[in-house]
């Protein structure tokens, strides 16, 4: 009796996750206000952008009292996952052109995406670069602990391009998650190098020290920002995208040490 | 009725994610997806690490549970405190703080590399040591919990006949809680089997060597739900297999 009563709940259960399945809510469309610029701009938005965009997040609110500009930061690819599940979002920057195509593919932005900015790779090693290391052939001397991101998130599928370019074979001691935790090895000592972003080494610049290499120019990161079609606030967030693309906006990237594409 | 409805609702709270990652499942590409290079080294990995981290829990987990739960000491309190910092301790602020003892500029680090030449961080030892760190509260717990139920008069009466004190621990309250410390031993496996956060940041991530399954999950959520969703079913199959097979065994029901 008691078997049957679970089996009983148990498919009521299956019958329910199978019925919502398939509704990819995304969000209510509330208004935005009659001006179109109040609200809250909800931005999902690439690890690296931290810093720069949380400026231009406040610089923005400043301009436009009356408007909330709310971030979620992460690796790009786990931030396209959470949209096409239907997270409401109003605009999406990722640090690479292929986490975005899985958000445009499925029919969820509006528009085209636009190239905001590049990165480039860097090497950063503990200050004062104890290992002497002046390029990527340098992270090939036996015994040097190397972090890699993992070939999964763009720094690591960057890396990767470099290294083949420059015809170098690295054996690293970890493929990390992401590029912040890529450069956390090295701040604390427990690599001697890593491949991060330029923009990475520049906020970090209190702690380790960056070494440029010439083939970084064969895997420069396009970073695509695009408004979503289901946005609750798309013309706040229209808004902020010129504002982002603005002088003022990108002044605040290239100081990061992003470039323009 | 009145505890049978929230009963049923915390149950179909804990089996509806689970039976959403069944309808998912690609049971198609399943085959081919298990074949796929890496996946049986991580699994193998995960449950050698595990394994390992388990037998080093037990082995310094059930004396940390007989202080705790039979001697009296000033600062008794304070010490079942620090005993269970892990357990609310984000695991990647442990991965952190690990790597801050045992990493190469660590304080013990340090010295364990100049003095043996000895380096923790990405390597499957690292590995075993962040989930050893993560998963011993639960075995202290549960075998002080057991040690805490057990009738000391057992111990008394074996100390009276003349047992000393490690004849008493080994003879009479080790056998006395034995199902405790099993109960333990196989929570703190399971807690150790999906350890991400502290094995990440401590041990790092490289296919074969510190890449477990959890980690393999993660990463290939980044790019294939499909792989994920796969990888995640298996180390569900084989850890459920696990338990089940060992509560047998082991664990007699009451």
């Amino acid at each position: 009796m008691r078997l049957r009563a679970l089996a009983a709940l148990l498919t009521a259960a299956l019958a329910l996750t199978a019925c919502s399945g398939g509704s990819g809510d995304a969000g209510t469309s509330a208004s935005s206000g009659r001006s179109g610029v109040t609200g809250e701009v909800t931005v999902f938005a690439a690890a690296s952008l931290t810093e720069s965009f949380t400026r231009i997040g406040r610089d923005f609110e400043a301009a436009y009292p009356g408007t909330k500009v709310t971030f979620n930061f992460g690796g790009s690819s786990a931030l396209a996952a959470q949209i096409t599940q239907g997270a409401p979002a109003d605009l999406f920057a990722a640090a690479s052109p292929a986490t975005v195509k899985t958000v445009t593919d499925a029919g969820l932005t509006d528009g085209e995406a636009v190239t905001l900015v590049r990165n480039e790779l860097v090497i950063v090693v503990a200050k004062g670069n104890p290992k002497g290391i002046t390029g990527l052939a340098g992270l090939t001397q036996p015994g040097l602990k190397v972090a890699l991101c993992a070939e999964q998130v763009p720094c690591g599928a960057a890396a990767k391009k470099a290294l083949d370019a420059a015809s170098v074979k690295v054996t690293p001691v970890t493929l990390e998650q992401d590029v912040k935790a890529a450069l956390q090895k090295v701040k604390l000592g427990e690599v001697d190098a890593a491949l991060v972003y330029r923009t990475d080494a520049q906020a970090a610049a209190a702690d380790v020290a960056a070494v440029e290499f010439p083939e970084s120019a064969k895997a420069v990161n396009d970073y695509p920002i695009a408004v979503l079609k289901d946005a609750p606030h798309k013309a706040a967030a229209q808004k902020l995208l010129a504002w982002i693309r603005s002088d003022k906006g990108m002044a605040v990237l290239t100081q990061a040490g992003f470039q323009t594409p | 009725m009145a505890l049978l409805i929230p009963a049923a609702a915390g149950l179909a709270f804990l089996v509806l994610p689970l039976a959403g990652l069944l309808i998912r499942t690609p049971w198609r590409s399943l085959p081919e997806r298990l074949a796929a290079p890496g996946v049986l080294a991580a699994l193998r990995l995960s449950l050698f690490t595990a394994t390992l981290a388990t037998i080093v829990c037990v082995l310094l987990g059930v004396p940390l549970a007989w202080l705790l739960a039979r001697t009296e000491f000033p600062g008794r309190r304070l010490v079942r405190a620090l005993v269970t910092v892990p357990l609310v301790l984000p695991p990647v602020v442990g991965g952190v703080a690990l790597l801050l003892v045992f990493g190469r500029r660590g304080l013990i680090g340090q010295w364990l590399d100049s003095a043996f030449g000895i380096t923790l961080p990405f390597t499957t030892a690292g590995v075993v040591v962040a989930e050893a760190f993560v998963a011993m509260p639960f075995l202290v717990i549960a075998v002080e919990g057991a040690l805490r139920g057990s009738d000391t008069r057992y111990e008394e009466a074996a100390a009276t006949l003349g047992a000393g004190r490690f004849a008493v621990f080994r003879r009479v309250t080790l056998p006395l809680v034995a199902p405790g410390v099993a109960a333990g031993a196989v929570l703190c496996w399971a807690r150790a089997l999906g350890e991400f956060g502290a094995t990440i940041t401590f041990a790092g991530n490289f296919p074969g060597r510190t890449q477990t399954m959890p980690l393999a999950v993660y990463l290939a959520l980044e790019t294939d739900l499909d792989a994920a969703l796969v990888l995640s079913l298996m180390l569900l199959t084989v850890s459920v297999g696990i338990l089940a097979a060992l509560r047998d065994k082991w664990i007699t029901s009451p």
